[in-house]
């Protein structure tokens, strides 16, 4: 069928892509930037969801990322590894392989439960106020996970590496690019499908008009679970994806200052558009790693192009269109219908 | 059976009684008119009915069903659709969506099905868009379908948010000053177009109007409403010889020496 040539093209990518990683083509730094920018995709894709078609204003998406990422590295390790919290293995540690994907759902469900803490309040706040909400349950969940001396506390917790390892035992090959590579892959699907269905537009007339949209037969509450849920749920997969291309996690990384590199990759790419997201996420990505040399100055440059983008582009770099709205002949190239009302 | 029966319904606003014992009986097929005053209460009443308030007390029922306390969208979705006196279409979203939108309480699929794609979902959606593009063709406005509401003129947004209430395929219609800062020539189109999508859809129709032309030129029935309370009901002749009604609303009349200079 010719509409999927996208998803043809991007199995291709990842395929070469894991290819090259285990000839060694791509090194192992190359393999790190390649797995961050598919989480960044992953992080910024779905806040969009919130910040950009529902129009709320969400700062604690790292928050949701903590979830998962502890959620998944705890079972993970608890059920494939020997450690000195669990002892031995529950599962055999091949596995590990096969679970995987059970045990990164699971962090996403977790986070996604967790995004009902701010659910619930968004359906009689919005705006700034809503804003501290998910600003205040970033700090919950941080201040939990450092309290709760069990997983390590403020110190962090490790063990992944070793789950990654049980599963390269069995097949030799860059486990964690694949993981990377298929979740990215799953987000932008699952989410380009659910706002180009009028159903999943019912969030768009949220952010229009609320009042309108309740009144017009949309569930606005629903709206708002789903979306809040399938944001956070994805970002806690993105946490359980990050945990284990580090092979180690501590609390302190999951602060309003993750939350904002990701709102800077939502806002650079421009609200309300899955493309401008994904281009920024790699772009960001890879200009924050071309900038290591300046050290501390990057954090100079990089709010410095933020300040600028601001005052010439508010918008941002896509405003609310899509890649295909601004060049139609690629709708052609990539085999999409086009744009038309039936 | 009445489609709408308003049963005494009173609303405070903190200490502000914003509609006071309001009755009010709708028979299927009915073109009635609620006319008073600025602040008289007309678009409260008009947010009791489609659910947007929780009446302090009394009763609404929709077809035999008591909807007072239902959700918005859950009245909607009974039969009961509406306008707004300042338009509320979505802006960032095409005419086109805006008319598909509007039949969400009717989708009949969730999350899961809007990802997987399921023949549920496809079926659903050729639905809602047939439904969208037949409106759009007896309204006229097809050639809209792809511009964005806030580029269309204003008398064309009118029909465009009269055209998303009606694929809703509603039982009754309740317009909130549908002519409000239109010019005369469109307040002439939009007389024509009620009486049509009255006997095109057979519908029953509630309006809130300023505009005397439209009310006595289109309305079966007419009530009137000043601070909250009833003064007068009946045909739309028997409104204009009203004296409580020339009082409050149509203004007294000056005395005869007034005008003399």
């Amino acid at each position: 069928m010719r509409r999927s040539i996208p998803v043809f093209g991007y199995v291709i990518l990842s395929v070469v892509a894991v290819a090259a990683a285990k000839a060694d083509i791509l090194n192992a730094y190359m393999q790190l930037i390649v797995m961050f920018i598919g989480i960044n995709v992953i992080l910024s894709t779905s806040l969009n969801l919130v910040n950009g078609y529902m129009g709320e204003f969400s700062v604690g998406h790292a928050g949701f990322m903590a979830v998962g990422a502890y959620v998944t590295s705890v079972l993970n390790v608890w059920l494939f590894t020997t450690s000195s919290l669990f002892g031995p293995p529950l599962l055999a540690p091949s596995s590990a392989l096969f679970l995987f994907p059970v045990t990164l759902l699971a962090g996403g469900i977790a986070a996604a439960l967790a995004g009902l803490l701010v659910a619930v309040p968004s359906f009689r706040t919005r705006g700034d106020y809503l804003a501290i909400i998910t600003l205040a349950v970033n700090y919950i969940v941080k201040s939990s996970i450092e309290n709760i001396q069990v997983i390590g506390g403020a110190r962090g917790f490790m063990g992944m590496r070793n789950v990654i390892n049980s599963m390269q035992e069995v097949v030799d090959l860059p486990w964690t690019l694949i993981w990377v590579f298929i979740a990215t892959g799953l987000t932008v699907w699952i989410l380009q499908r659910f706002v180009s269905s009028t159903y999943g537009k019912g969030i768009i007339a949220i952010r229009d008009d609320e009042i309108a949209a309740e009144i017009m037969s949309v569930n606005t509450q629903r709206m708002k679970v789903v979306a809040f849920m399938l944001s956070s749920g994805l970002a806690g997969v993105a946490g359980g994806l990050f945990a284990h291309v580090l092979g180690y996690i501590n609390p302190g990384t999951f602060t309003i200052m993750k939350s904002t590199e990701v709102l800077v990759m939502v806002y650079l790419g421009g609200m309300g558009s899955l493309s401008g997201s994904v281009l920024s996420a790699i772009g960001l990505t890879i200009a924050l790693e071309a900038l290591r040399p300046l050290q501390v100055a990057k954090w100079v440059v990089v709010p410095l192009i933020l300040i600028l983008l601001m005052l010439f582009r508010p918008e941002g770099i896509m405003g609310q269109r899509e890649l295909t709205d601004i060049f139609p002949r690629l709708r052609r190239w990539l085999g999409l219908k086009e744009r038309q009302i039936s | 059976m009445a489609l709408l029966k308003v049963d005494k319904v009173t609303h405070f606003f903190g200490g502000l009684r914003a509609v006071y014992n309001f009755s009010l009986t709708l028979r299927g097929g009915e073109l009635m008119g609620l006319i008073g005053p600025n602040g008289a209460g007309k678009t409260t009443a008009f947010n009791l009915i489609s659910g947007f308030y929780k009446p302090s007390e009394g009763d609404i029922w929709f077809e035999g069903k008591n909807i007072s306390g239902l959700r918005p969208h859950k009245v909607t979705g009974l039969g009961m659709a509406r306008t707004f006196q300042n338009i509320r279409l979505w802006n960032s979203l095409t005419v086109f969506d805006n008319l598909c939108i509007s039949q969400h309480d009717h989708l009949g699929y969730g999350f899961l099905q809007s990802v997987l794609r399921t023949p549920q979902f496809r079926r659903s959606e050729q639905k809602v868009k047939t439904t969208a593009e037949e409106i759009m063709d007896l309204l006229g406005i097809r050639h809209f379908a792809l511009e964005f509401p806030k580029n269309l003129p204003y008398g064309l947004q009118r029909r465009v948010e009269i055209g998303r209430a009606l694929c809703l395929r509603p039982k009754l219609l309740l317009l909130d000053e549908p002519a409000a800062g239109m010019n005369p020539g469109e307040v002439e189109q939009l007389i024509d177009l009620i009486r049509w999508i009255r006997d095109e859809f057979k519908l029953t129709i509630l309006l809130i109007e300023h505009h005397m032309r439209v009310v006595m030129g289109v309305c079966d029935r007419m009530k009137v409403i000043d601070f909250g309370e009833t003064i007068a009901e009946g045909t739309p002749d028997e409104i204009k010889k009203n004296p409580r009604v020339i009082q409050a609303y149509l203004g007294e009349e000056e005395p005869a020496h007034a005008r003399g200079i």
